[in-house]
């Protein structure tokens, strides 16, 4: 197992370097550095000798990806492209263009992102399991006819819809939590329910419908109906045997996402002032901050390759027959 | 269902004199705080740096400049902050002659300011002020790896203070040309104060010698890079003449240049703060730099710095005392704005800026009373305000209901349509153009779109002038007679058959060229932001349409739209401007030819020309205020109105919503400092809280219930199905 995840680690190289490379020119296709100097700098009595003075301070005064006036690998090295990404492989992240460090900004946010994630991960997984083996077990009934109903109705309305309408009810109108804020340590609770509560229910739709599917179709298997000639409860059937053999695609679609919740929801984060990744990643876009944006891309295939080779991993570790050789 | 009682009782108990939706610490209920959002977060707190005005909200509460502008006058008018009083400018010749202070602009080379500053101001209590026994500073010879151990400023546990100096001020004006950052004004500056432009060149030399010795001993990836120390590098443009006087001398006549001397950038800025943040290993990572930690004398300091989620400031301890103003305009008093004349200000001790980045939890939270002020959008514009069909605003009865109060004013500001003289069709003084100008300018139906598209809140243009500023004519005297009639004491727009006639005669009969017979197209460059823009855009055609001018769309983002009008690629565009100061110049030269933006960069983004214009805008942008200008400022306009290069949209009304225990608000569209004039009763609030805030448990709980009740068939059919046998 070793070799492989060497092999993986290793194999990850080059993705990284193509997503730099695919993130840098779709960034710069549509902003040149004199309109990033331009958003920092303001709409005001910006001159053009500021312009070149932001550029020269962040290096984006240099070719973007070959420099034909430098000699030898200057030519390569001595570019936006190389200089901008080369560091961010030993997760040296530099400053965002505004001047301040974003290592530190990815260091206090990464608590705020986990402390939403988290809970909405675990929960929300734990819901929708428990929601979609009670729909396999009252499978073609009037129970699991509307469970799929209310289940297909709940992913068609908006993520937004969510949000907006649970802030109104349980905020606004029951006054039962803030509607928005964050606190550290155990204050931030209260600020965590509702955002949690509203992630869980807006997965509900599609995590329990897909789950539900997934335990249908392990339920006609042979061993199912070997458990029930033993005698087995339903309950045992479904909680112990049924649930065990289908964690395997469960596992592929949970382990994967396991480490992209440090990068935080970019949409919650906003609407319940979290002060999170996602937030931090929505302003650097609005900002057309390459620093930030190029680090936060990074690390989410990063965290993402890890992710796939946690997932393979754990593959072996629910179905010993799997070896990762 | 005993159970679900025990539990309805325990919750209602539990809720008993705490709000469960209050997002701040029970610790602060009855405190003396101001609670109020942002929602960009600041990208500089340095006052060299910082531009915006999002900024300046927390800025100008910390540093003084030293003038400020009066809090409750208008038209708005500078008075003394840290200053003992304005100051008066010198003129002088080329041969150092001094000239009355009625100098023509062609006679003076120079002008002088000398600014004496109150003694006795003290800083805020800071770590770059420490001192030990010896009474050697504290922190500013700090070692590397005493700092690793910093995470904060809160970390250097001793402060000290010391009393401000002019020198600070001169200090400050060199930061504008420090090499290691880009000062907005830099550029604008270095026109005007004397040697401000070699002390960059001199500044820039000596920092490539710092960085040079820096790289040669860390390597050239390492950028925390030793104190610039500006001290030794004199400018003659600003000069410290004893402790508590300072000099500026710039070039030429200026006299808008004292409005400069209330915006943060020319704040003080103490040497030592400069030093202890550059102090190797300041910023790395842990991001304590003056960028980030403000050192000022103002009512204020910043106590928590979390543009990510709030900013807290505190009240100064050392702040050197001003009070509440003795007189304002007419009506102030009434209004209960002069209730607290002449008593010491700050009155709040803490201010809370929460960050809000959407506005409906920002809006929910204000009609919670979580924050004490406001904005109006105009998705919650209907449910704040009331139109009469006279047009004037007032609340909601919800609004009233909460005894909200509503602030407006007249922004000095200004959003028009723009014709780009460079372009063929639209352009140029030719008078088919100017026709084909002036009845586009007919057509486009303000009124109607600050009813549809600003919920009223606005004045519709008669030239750039907006109200309180200088220059800005009442009624008929002040009337665009190119596009309104006067008529029953109201200006009324002309009618669209004077577009068509103007048209006409402008050879494009009926929206056809007359030479070619095609049809007129004019060409929008604009950035739309969503789906909702729709509507606008949509309006904009149909009004080109009443006289017959096909107009097209051309969609953009912002910055292809900026490089469009850059380099005068562009037919007609939308764009605004917010006044620098209260001045006729900071409008007029936006139409001032050798601003033109495609020639020059400038801030004529229209391109307009007129040479009779730009003449007589080079008189009146240096003379004070006084009939003569007034009588130069009415020809301008007279001019400008008849070219036409701008259709003079509208000025947008400010709105804001303030609670009933919330006092002293009057909106300042200048000034930013305005919060230590604020004062809260606290107990008012508090109530009023409790009041709108109570948990309500019935309805969640019978939510509850139902759920619980619905799923008993289910729960009763497992346990049957549990229980049965196996069928044959």
């Amino acid at each position: 197992m070793t070799a492989y995840i060497i092999r993986r680690i290793l194999y990850a190289i080059p993705i990284l370097i193509g997503v730099n490379l695919i993130t840098f020119a779709l960034f710069f296709l549509v902003n040149t550095p004199d309109d990033m100097a331009r958003m920092q700098l303001g709409a005001k009595r910006v001159t053009a000798e500021a312009i070149e003075k932001w550029k020269a301070e962040r290096g984006y005064d240099k070719p973007m990806l070959y420099n034909g006036s430098a000699g030898g690998t200057a030519a390569i090295t001595d570019t936006i492209f190389f200089e901008k990404s080369v560091k961010l492989f030993v997760f040296d992240f530099g400053n965002a263009d505004d001047g301040r460090n974003i290592g530190y900004e990815i260091a206090t946010r990464m608590g705020p992102s986990l402390a939403l994630a988290i809970p909405v991960f675990m929960v929300g997984l734990a819901v929708n399991i428990t929601l979609a083996l009670l729909m396999a077990f009252f499978r073609a009934t009037y129970l699991d006819v509307w469970g799929v109903v209310l289940c297909v109705a709940m992913m068609s309305i908006s993520g937004l819809f969510y949000i907006i309408g649970g802030q109104y009810l349980v905020s606004k109108l029951w006054n039962l939590v803030p509607i928005s804020g964050y606190a550290g340590g155990v204050d931030s609770v209260r600020f965590l329910i509702l955002p949690v509560l509203i992630g869980v229910i807006g997965g509900i739709g599609s995590g329990a419908r897909w789950y539900r599917s997934i335990f249908i179709e392990e339920i006609g298997k042979d061993y199912v109906r070997t458990a029930r000639a033993k005698g087995l409860s339903e309950a045992t059937v479904l909680f112990r045997h049924v649930l065990r053999n289908g964690m395997i695609p469960i596992l592929t679609g949970a382990v994967v996402v396991i480490p992209l919740l440090f990068m935080g929801s970019l949409i919650s984060e906003s609407f319940f002032g979290i002060p999170g990744l996602g937030s931090y990643t929505i302003d650097a876009i609005q900002a057309q901050d390459f620093a930030v944006v190029r680090s936060m891309v990074f690390i989410g295939s990063v965290l993402y390759i890890a992710g796939l080779l946690l997932t393979d991993i754990s593959y072996t570790l629910v179905d010993p027959r799997i070896r990762l050789e | 269902m005993l159970r679900l009682l025990c539990l309805v009782a325990v919750l209602s108990l539990a809720g008993c004199g705490e709000l469960w939706n209050n997002p701040y610490p029970e610790s602060e209920r009855s405190s003396n705080t101001l609670y109020s959002a942002f929602t960009e977060r600041p990208k500089h707190l340095d006052p060299a740096q910082s531009y915006t005005s999002d900024e300046w909200d927390f800025i100008t509460q910390i540093y003084e400049p030293p003038l400020q502008y009066h809090y409750l006058e208008r038209p708005y008018r500078l008075i003394a902050q840290t200053a003992l009083d304005i100051p008066r400018p010198r003129h002088f010749a080329r041969d150092g002659r001094e000239l009355g202070s009625q100098a023509r602009v062609e006679d003076v080379a120079f002008s002088e300011y000398v600014i004496r500053i109150r003694p006795g101001i003290r800083y805020q209590p800071h770590p770059a002020f420490a001192t030990g026994s010896d009474g050697r500073a504290r922190y500013l010879d700090l070692p590397e790896r005493e700092i690793k151990r910093k995470y904060a400023l809160a970390d250097f546990p001793e402060t000290g203070t010391r009393e401000l100096t002019a020198e600070d001020y001169v200090y400050q004006i060199k930061r504008l040309a420090h090499p290691r950052f880009v000062s907005p004004i830099f550029g604008h500056m270095s026109e005007y104060i004397v040697g401000l432009k070699d002390l960059a060149e001199r500044l820039r030399a000596e920092d490539r010698k710092i960085i040079a010795a820096h790289e040669a001993r860390y390597g050239r990836a390492d950028r925390g890079y030793p104190w610039l120390d500006l001290r030794p590098h004199r400018i003659e443009g600003a000069e410290a003449l004893d402790r508590h006087t300072y000099r500026i001398r710039i070039r030429g006549k200026y006299p808008q240049f004292v409005y400069w001397l209330a915006m943060p950038f020319f704040a003080p800025m103490p040497h030592e703060a400069d030093r202890f943040y550059s102090q190797r290993g300041m910023n790395d990572g842990r991001n304590l730099t003056l960028d980030w930690y403000p050192v000022g004398t103002g009512p204020y300091m910043l106590a928590e710095n979390n543009p990510n989620a709030r900013m807290v400031l505190v009240r100064n301890p050392n702040f050197h005392g001003e009070t509440y103003p003795s007189q304002g305009e007419a009506g102030d008093a009434a209004a209960g704005l002069l209730a607290d004349a002449g008593k010491g200000v700050p009155f709040i001790d803490r201010i809370v800026f929460s960050r809000e980045k959407e506005g409906i939890p920002y809006w929910n939270k204000f009609l919670q009373g979580y924050y004490d002020q406001s904005g109006i959008s105009s998705d919650n514009f209907d449910q704040a305000v009331r139109i009469d069909i006279e047009g004037q605003a007032s609340l909601s009865p919800e609004m009233e209901a909460k005894s909200i109060r509503l602030r407006t004013s007249v922004g000095t500001s200004t959003f028009y349509l723009a014709f780009n003289f460079l372009d063929p069709v639209v352009g140029g003084l030719s008078a088919r153009a100017k026709k084909l100008r002036q009845a586009v300018s007919i057509a486009l139906d303000w009124e109607e779109f600050i009813s549809i598209f600003a919920n009223g809140r606005g004045i519709p243009g008669m030239g750039p002038l907006p109200p309180g500023i200088f220059g800005y004519r009442e009624g008929a005297q002040g009337m665009n007679p190119v596009v309104y009639d006067w008529i029953e004491g109201k200006p009324r727009r002309k009618s669209v058959q004077d577009a068509h006639r103007l048209l006409a005669e402008a050879g494009y009969p009926n929206g056809r060229d007359d030479k070619t017979g095609r049809p007129l197209v004019l060409y929008l460059d604009t950035v739309a932001r969503g789906p909702g823009d729709k509507a606008r855009l949509d309006w904009y055609r149909r009004q080109f349409a009443r006289i017959n001018i096909q107009l097209e769309i051309r969609d953009t983002d912002w910055n292809r739209f900026q490089e469009k009008i850059r380099s005068g690629n562009t037919q007609v565009f939308f764009l605004g401007w917010n006044a620098d100061y209260p001045d006729p110049e900071n409008f007029m030269f936006l139409l001032h030819g050798p601003q033109a933006r495609a020639k020059t960069q400038g801030e004529n983004a229209a391109n307009y020309q007129n040479p009779e214009y730009d003449r007589l805008f080079e008189r009146m942008k240096n003379m004070d205020n006084g009939p003569e200008r007034q009588a130069l400022i009415d020809r301008m306009l007279a001019i400008a109105r008849e070219d036409a290069p701008w259709v003079w949209g509208f000025h947008p009304k400010d709105y804001g919503l303030a609670h009933a225990w919330v006092m002293n608000v009057k909106p300042n569209n200048m000034a930013r400092n305005g919060l230590k004039f604020y004062r809260i009763d606290s107990a008012l609030r508090l109530r009023s809280r409790e009041q709108w805030n109570s948990p309500v448990l019935w309805l969640p709980l019978a939510l509850l219930a139902v759920l619980v009740i619905a799923s008993l068939p289910a729960y009763f059919s497992f346990r049957r199905r549990e229980r049965m046998a196996a069928r044959p």
